[in-house]
């Protein structure tokens, strides 16, 4: 892949890395339904990678394999140069940490014991102190996990998987369902891990956390991946860097904005249109006169940077979060 | 891209990148030991739990205690028939001050519908119908009637029994009630024999029900223990977390066996202490036996427990499997009532389910005072279901 050496540095570095994980044509099938269906993963050691994708894009299916839980129908899988099921399990099992999506921790149990817990379970790792300080739990480790609140809750689960201090780390949509402080609260304990050298897969359908905390990105639909890159890699390829919202009463012919000097591509969105363009100065004011000269009226107009979002959009004609 | 390391030695790039990592040095304890303590914790936070372990039993034995208490023989309810016939109440009344001259018998003066009706809802046990004189004494129709032809000294009367010969009451009342009229009737005893009254410990209703009780709870509160919270993890993905680490899938296990070890004696203790104080049932074997036997109950119905909990993902599915393994030892296994009163092709399948042969063993403890080495056939049926199970379990548990 093409990419500009100078606005990726860090992920050049990175590539010098050995692999953290590796998957291969990985295929898994549940019945009828192919939740995967022929991915192909590499991330580095020290990387932060993200699988972006709708609900049901097969992301949780494809860690849950990284993670040695399920089994691939076919293709293989290497997570820091072993394979799962050939005896070395327990040995790797040591070395990852695993946030599942939809676990809910004993509720009767307090913060810290539920860490002690987790931390008896592996040979080598931190204090659990330690971890409960990571994770910024300081004052409710004696609090009931039922009585925490739902980015308290994620942060424990994230500092159950911290306990061994793993060279990877699996979070599957850590932050759905938080409010923007607890999802801002908890991008942080992630970033503090990559600051450390740790390796991450994380899966989210938020394009703001991939772009926030990803190194690369897959985006993910229907079991494959369909675009694979930095995230300004990503929106580079839309070949423009702002799209123009706009809703007009009235008709509108779409073959004259589309030959506005420095418009992509112009497709219609919820009561309205999005044009994807690479030179807003240009074409912003050529695209009100052209309004003007077909006498319809502008209802509303914004602008924004392309996003992740608007390339998951582009590659499939639909919005992330519509599933 | 795509360098792949054959052997990615451990802790190669990261050893000096996290200053917080001290590997070795933490001080920790036993996964086995935390899984436990937290079992131990989770339970003592719920007090419906604590309620339905502890405090239902006592409550059990508590009303059992005292619906099969021991209060001296009951008296027998008898009715007596009147109406308006004047030689028939006077026989009527002549009748009832013989009956209530016995210590055994309460008689009840009731016209005949009232009569039939006590008859049949158990609140008499038969009724004596006194005959009208004009029938007299010749009609033999009864054979059991007054066939005596010698008069009376004091006074004449004849009558006839109505009852339900299968009812065991009904044919007590029949030979108390016709000793006691025949003797109003003039008859003598050949021999008077005196009674000797036996009422000990040990041979009561309630000693022969505690024992039963104690190992009703085990399986109960073995089975649903760890039932509901094993199911209750895999529904919350628990369990799946669990899996990706490098917890010991047998130490998850055991840890629910230990946290039920725990909390056996108290319950057990709670138990014998409520029923030694309230009816003085005592252990007249030795108090080792009665632990030994409790802890084996304890292990074999945490193993069933764990074996029915391995698969079902829904609190529901787990409930019906739990009712289906129980229900035939409720009924069979010889908690209320001995399990000798059923056929004797059953006797074989009912001596190999697990509470009988722990009721078995904990009444031979409790109440017989025998070792536990003259129970080794319980003891082994136990072990048998404990281990299996377990072994079962842990090959065929759902982690998903």
């Amino acid at each position: 892949m093409s990419m500009e050496p100078a606005s990726e540095p860090r992920v050049n570095s990175l590539m010098a890395q050995p692999l953290a994980l590796r998957c291969v044509a990985l295929v898994k099938r549940f019945g009828d339904v192919t939740a995967v269906n022929g991915l192909d993963l590499e991330v580095y050691t020290g990387e932060c990678f993200g699988l972006l994708g709708p609900n049901g894009a097969g992301k949780t299916t494809t860690v849950e394999i990284l993670e040695g839980l399920t089994v691939p129908t076919t293709g293989s899988v290497e997570v820091l140069g072993r394979k799962w099921g050939e005896g070395a399990d327990r040995g790797l099992r040591e070395r990852i940490g695993v946030q599942l999506q939809e676990t809910q921790l004993a509720e009767k149990v307090t913060v810290a014991e539920t860490i002690r817990l987790f931390r008896s379970f592996y040979l080598r790792g931190r204090e659990v102190e330690e971890v409960i300080r990571l994770v910024d739990l300081d004052e409710k480790r004696n609090a009931r996990v039922g009585k925490l609140s739902g980015g308290q809750k994620q942060r424990l689960a994230v500092a159950c998987a911290l306990v061994n201090a793993p060279d990877l780390l699996f979070l599957d949509e850590p932050t759905t369902g938080l409010d923007p402080q607890a999802r801002l609260k908890l991008w942080e304990v992630i970033e503090r891990f990559r600051g450390s050298g740790g390796s991450i897969v994380l899966t989210t359908h938020y394009m703001e956390e991939a772009e926030r905390l990803c190194d690369r990105v897959a985006i993910m639909d229907h079991g494959c991946v369909i675009a694979l890159g930095t995230p300004n890699e990503l929106i580079a390829s839309l070949g423009a860097e702002q799209i123009i919202e706009f809703s007009v009463a009235g008709t509108l012919q779409e073959k004259p904005l589309v030959e506005l000097p420095g418009a992509h591509n112009l497709r219609s969105t919820n009561g309205g249109y999005a044009l994807t363009v690479s030179n807003i100065g240009t074409v912003l004011p050529a695209l009100l006169d052209e309004l003007e000269r077909q006498q319809t009226k502008l209802e509303t107009l914004t602008t924004h940077q392309a996003t992740l979002e608007d390339v998951f959009v582009n590659l499939t004609g639909r919005m992330l979060r519509d599933g | 891209m795509g360098k792949t390391p054959q052997n990615l030695p451990k802790n190669d790039s990261r050893d000096n990148s996290s200053p917080t990592q001290k590997p070795g040095a933490t001080k920790q304890s036993h996964p086995l030991v935390e899984l436990t303590l937290t079992r131990v914790r989770e339970f003592l936070r719920e007090p419906e739990a604590l309620f339905w372990v502890f405090a239902f039993p006592v409550l059990l034995s508590c009303a059992l205690g005292l619906a099969f208490r021991n209060t001296g023989p009951e008296k027998l309810r008898v009715a007596v028939e009147s109406s308006s016939d004047e030689t028939m109440q006077s026989n009527a009344s002549l009748i009832t001050a013989a009956l209530a001259r016995s210590p055994d018998i309460e008689p009840v003066v009731s016209t005949p519908e009232e009569a039939v009706r006590g008859l049949r809802s158990g609140k008499v046990a038969l009724i004596v119908r006194p005959r009208n004189n004009h029938e007299s004494a010749s009609s033999q129709e009864h054979p059991t009637g007054t066939s005596n032809p010698a008069e009376t000294k004091n006074a004449y009367f004849s009558f006839d029994y109505r009852y339900d010969p299968t009812r065991p009451e009904s044919r007590m009342a029949r030979l108390a009630v016709d000793d006691a009229l025949q003797r109003a009737l003039g008859r003598s005893d050949r021999v008077v024999a005196r009674d000797e009254q036996v009422t000990e410990p040990g041979a009561r209703y309630i000693d022969f029900l505690i024992p039963g009780l104690i190992g009703l709870n085990l399986m109960g509160s073995g089975m649903w223990g760890l039932g509901f919270v094993i199911v209750t993890a895999r529904g919350r993905k628990l369990l799946k977390r669990f899996a990706a680490t490098p917890m010991r899938r047998s130490h998850y296990l055991l840890s629910f066996i230990f946290s039920r070890l725990i909390f056996l004696a108290v319950e057990v203790a709670a138990v014998l202490g409520f029923a030694w104080l309230a009816f003085g049932v005592v252990v007249r074997g030795s108090l080792v036996a009665v632990t030994v036997v409790t802890l084996i109950g304890g292990l074999t119905f945490s193993g069933l427990g764990l074996l029915v909990a391995a698969r079902p993902r829904t609190v529901e599915g787990v409930s019906g499997l739990m009712n289906l393994v129980m229900l035939p030892m409720w009924l069979l296994s010889g908690t209320f009532f001995s399990s000798a009163r059923f056929p004797t092709p059953l006797q074989p399948f009912i001596k190999a389910l697990p509470l009988t042969a722990l009721n078995d063993s904990m009444r031979a403890v409790m109440n017989d005072g025998v070792s536990l080495a003259s129970n080794w056939s319980q003891v082994g049926v136990m072990l048998a279901w404990g281990v299996l199970s377990f072994a079962i379990a842990l090959r065929i548990f759902r982690w998903q």
